[in-house]
């Protein structure tokens, strides 16, 4: 019988502890599908940072260092002048990268190390419990917005492929969901070109991936899929929006 | 021996080059030697003094409260440094700038030169420096005067050894008058 | 030693020196004053040994990349001055968490806030106690000569790597700025084991490796914590550094540390030459402190008199390491000001009881 769908090798396969529509497994694939079709499992080196997403370790089959909140892209950069034939990719949230992280992603940017970032924004904390983010919406009520974002006191979700993508130093600068098949397909190239980028010695690539968070967001994966594409994908528009030259490997 | 000695003056006038040339010549008379620079966040301008320990044996203290000898360029280094200057220490004093009659205290081995005008006859103003240290080492032979010539090949930058010669010749001027 | 070998050099700039000389390839940092010879030396001479400097956009992001490179087993440092210190303390706490071997120069500036960028001992307790979060420590190395300040350096990275600790030089502008003639011996070893189970180089052809400070299954954080105090245990047991002087038929020991302990020894000096049996303790290592060595003298029935640059902080440890803590008097100048060796003679002089 001829096998067409397996776990990649890049996974450890142990269960994943996220929640029931999280879309963190998804991701994580997605990272590890890029890894092995490169053949980079043995020489990829991972930053783990802090949120829903630091047990990295225990689903990537790769060396893991776990970064202070925040601070993965400067970790990635001092791996990554040491090690600079390994491959070294940071997997943050929305609270570590654009708010405690916002500086260290910026310089790491404007450098153009040649790292690859894998941002999920939620628009909300996970791990500690539903906090407002900087990426959470206006009007969106979380434990610390409880009557819901307020530019007037919280300023504005932050948009930060757009920031970083307005940089000299990125290669690659690209917003993705995995809401829905045909997004997941886009959001597999990209993230895939994003490693490309790194075998390639092409400099710092980025992709942000809109997530769901159905648990914080008190809704269930049906509505919370849904909220992705009614109201993040509106103000956060998918696509690539830089791009330095690179080989279409699809 | 123990030896030390504060340097000091406007930024400008080089007290640090021949504090640095002092510690070069002890050096290559096998000295030991510490040079602590006072340190303040002016770039330009300022005032600037340094402190030269020069001894056989191992140096404790690099910070000198009560100097064996000054070097002073300028007014307000006089007033600063002379209280501290040990009973009978040798004070170079630069009285282009600072009539000798300044100076507050009779129990010193004063030596008052006027090293702005005896550099102007070497070549240079910017050579005052260089005649207060000719005339230090002469007077007190805290190194030999022909080791703080030869220093200068390590305390200039390469790009100014072609002024060693002129150094030299007001280093021997300061050294004449004492 | 043969004069015509040495090179005559800033503390900074010895530091520095040390550091490539001890195989040290990576430097991030961070500009600030009294430091800022030790990164420029830095990014003038790595590129001439295939090495990297990195000028980081703060602090905070020096000691991170410091971590980063630390997992994979180079030498690699960073240096600052009090502020800068502040911020890298959440790092200094990870990579005790993480176990990593690094060096960190603090040569300290005074406080608090933006304070002054003379000397000063004011960042004792912040160097030995702590800062950041956790029961954690740093191996700190106070030099107090130009050559010394090269010789730590070295044994710095060594430290850090015997024991899997970052190990922090505390020096201050003093140390920074002093030039004196230094003999700048290579050492044989100057690189860690590349063979060590930890290190972080991709997973080719074994099991993937982890560096982590979390530990949140049942028990782990107790066992990781107590696996990290058997390592302070066995590091006071084994590499405490002090220097004893005139201790012998002392009547007086001034216990002192860096720039102090040297303006010390020649207040002492000038004391004997007055008859005063005087005598110095000068910790090497703040941490590990040199308890055993100050509880043994303290038991001569010698009075002590600690001098600080600051208003009393390693006083507290003495006091603990005395048999009779009313033995233990105090000299201290807080940041703004150095003191010369008369002014700690006449406090000798004072506490002197024949």
């Amino acid at each position: 019988m001829k096998q067409i769908f397996a776990r990649p090798a890049s996974l450890t396969g142990k269960n994943f502890h996220f929640c029931p529509g999280c879309h963190h497994g998804i991701v994580h694939r997605l990272v590890a599908e890029a890894i092995d079709y490169f053949d980079l499992r043995e020489r990829t080196v991972g930053i783990a940072s802090v949120g829903c997403s630091v047990f990295l370790y225990d689903y990537f089959a790769i060396d893991v260092i776990e970064a202070p909140h925040g601070r993965a892209a400067a970790v990635a950069t001092g791996t990554k002048r040491v090690l600079d034939d390994r491959i070294v990719f940071t997997y943050q949230g929305d609270g570590d990268l654009a708010a405690i992280g916002t500086a260290e992603i910026i310089h790491a940017a404007n450098r153009g190390e040649n790292i690859t970032v894998i941002f999920v924004n939620n628009s909300i904390y996970g791990m500690t419990g539903g906090q407002m983010a900087p990426t959470t919406m206006l009007g969106q009520q979380s434990t610390t917005s409880p009557y819901g974002r307020d530019c007037q006191r919280d300023g504005y979700p932050i948009k930060m492929a757009e920031m970083l993508a307005a940089l000299e130093g990125p290669s690659l600068v690209a917003r993705v969901a995995v809401d829905r098949p045909p997004n997941v397909k886009k959001a597999r190239k990209v993230i895939r070109q994003a490693f490309q980028m790194q075998v390639e010695n092409k400099g710092f690539s980025f992709v942000e991936v809109l997530s769901a968070c159905p648990t914080n967001w008190g809704l269930n994966p049906q509505q919370a899929v849904k909220r992705v594409a009614e109201e993040m994908i509106p103000y956060f528009p998918l696509g690539v929006l830089k791009q330095k030259d690179v080989v279409d490997v699809l | 021996m123990y030896y030390d000695v504060i340097m000091a003056g406007f930024g400008g006038q080089g007290v640090m080059l021949i504090g640095n040339l002092l510690a070069y010549a002890a050096i290559r008379e096998g000295k030991n030697v510490t040079y602590l620079p006072s340190y303040g966040v002016e770039m330009r301008g300022g005032t600037a003094n340094c402190s030269v320990v020069v001894a056989d044996e191992e140096i404790g203290s690099p910070v000198v409260g009560r100097p064996g000898s000054l070097i002073i360029m300028n007014r307000p280094s006089l007033v600063k440094f002379e209280p501290r200057l040990q009973p009978g220490g040798v004070l170079v004093l630069n009285s282009s700038l600072v009539p000798a009659a300044e100076c507050q205290r009779d129990d010193l081995d004063l030596v008052a030169l006027p090293l702005n005008d005896l550099a102007r006859e070497v070549g240079n103003d910017k050579l005052a420096n260089m005649v207060a240290l000719g005339a230090l080492v002469a007077k007190t032979g805290i190194v030999a005067l022909e080791a703080a010539k030869d220093a200068l090949e390590d305390a200039l930058n390469p790009k100014y050894h072609r002024m060693i010669p002129i150094n030299q010749q007001a280093m021997d001027k300061g050294a004449a008058l004492v | 030693m043969s004069a015509a070998k040495k090179v005559f050099l800033k503390g900074n700039e010895a530091i520095a020196m040390a550091a490539i000389n001890a195989g040290c390839r990576y430097y991030f940092g961070y500009p600030i004053t009294p430091q800022n010879d030790i990164p420029e030396y830095m990014a003038r001479h790595l590129p001439e040994v295939g090495g990297e400097f990195l000028q980081a956009e703060s602090e905070i992001a020096s000691i991170n990349m410091l971590l980063g490179a630390a997992a994979t087993g180079v030498r690699v440092m960073t240096s600052s001055s009090g502020p800068g210190i502040s911020l890298m303390q959440e790092g200094f706490s990870y990579l005790a968490g993480n176990e990593l071997p690094a060096l960190v120069v603090n040569m300290s500036r005074q406080g608090p806030g933006l304070g002054g960028i003379n000397a000063t001992q004011g960042d004792y307790f912040q160097a030995v106690k702590g800062g950041g979060h956790g029961d954690y420590h740093l191996i700190v190395l106070a030099p107090h000569t130009g050559q010394e300040l090269y010789d730590l350096t070295i044994k710095g990275f060594e430290l850090a790597e015997k024991y899997r600790c970052l190990t922090m030089l505390l020096g201050d502008a003093i140390l920074g700025q002093i030039k004196e003639p230094i003999d700048p011996w290579k050492p044989e070893k100057t690189a860690g084991d590349p063979d060590r189970e930890w290190l972080i180089t991709g997973a080719r052809g074994r099991q993937p490796r982890l560096i982590k400070s979390l530990y949140l299954a049942d028990g782990e954080m107790e066992k990781h914590n107590w696996r990290l105090q058997e390592k302070y245990r066995r590091l006071a047991a084994e590499d405490v550094m002090v220097e004893t002087r005139h201790t012998d038929d002392a009547r007086l020991v001034v216990v002192a540390f860096g720039s102090m302990a040297r303006i010390a020894k020649t207040s002492i000096e000038q004391a004997r030459a007055k008859g005063l049996r005087v005598g110095l303790i000068r910790p090497i290592t703040l941490y590990p402190f040199p308890t055993a060595t100050i509880g043994e003298i303290s038991r001569q029935g010698a009075r002590f008199l600690t001098c600080e640059m600051n208003t009393g902080q390693m006083v507290e440890d003495v006091r603990l390491a005395v048999e009779n803590p009313g033995q233990v008097e105090f000299y201290g100048r807080p940041g703004g000001s150095v003191p010369t060796p008369e002014e700690i003679l006449a406090r000798i002089e004072e506490t002197y009881q024949d």
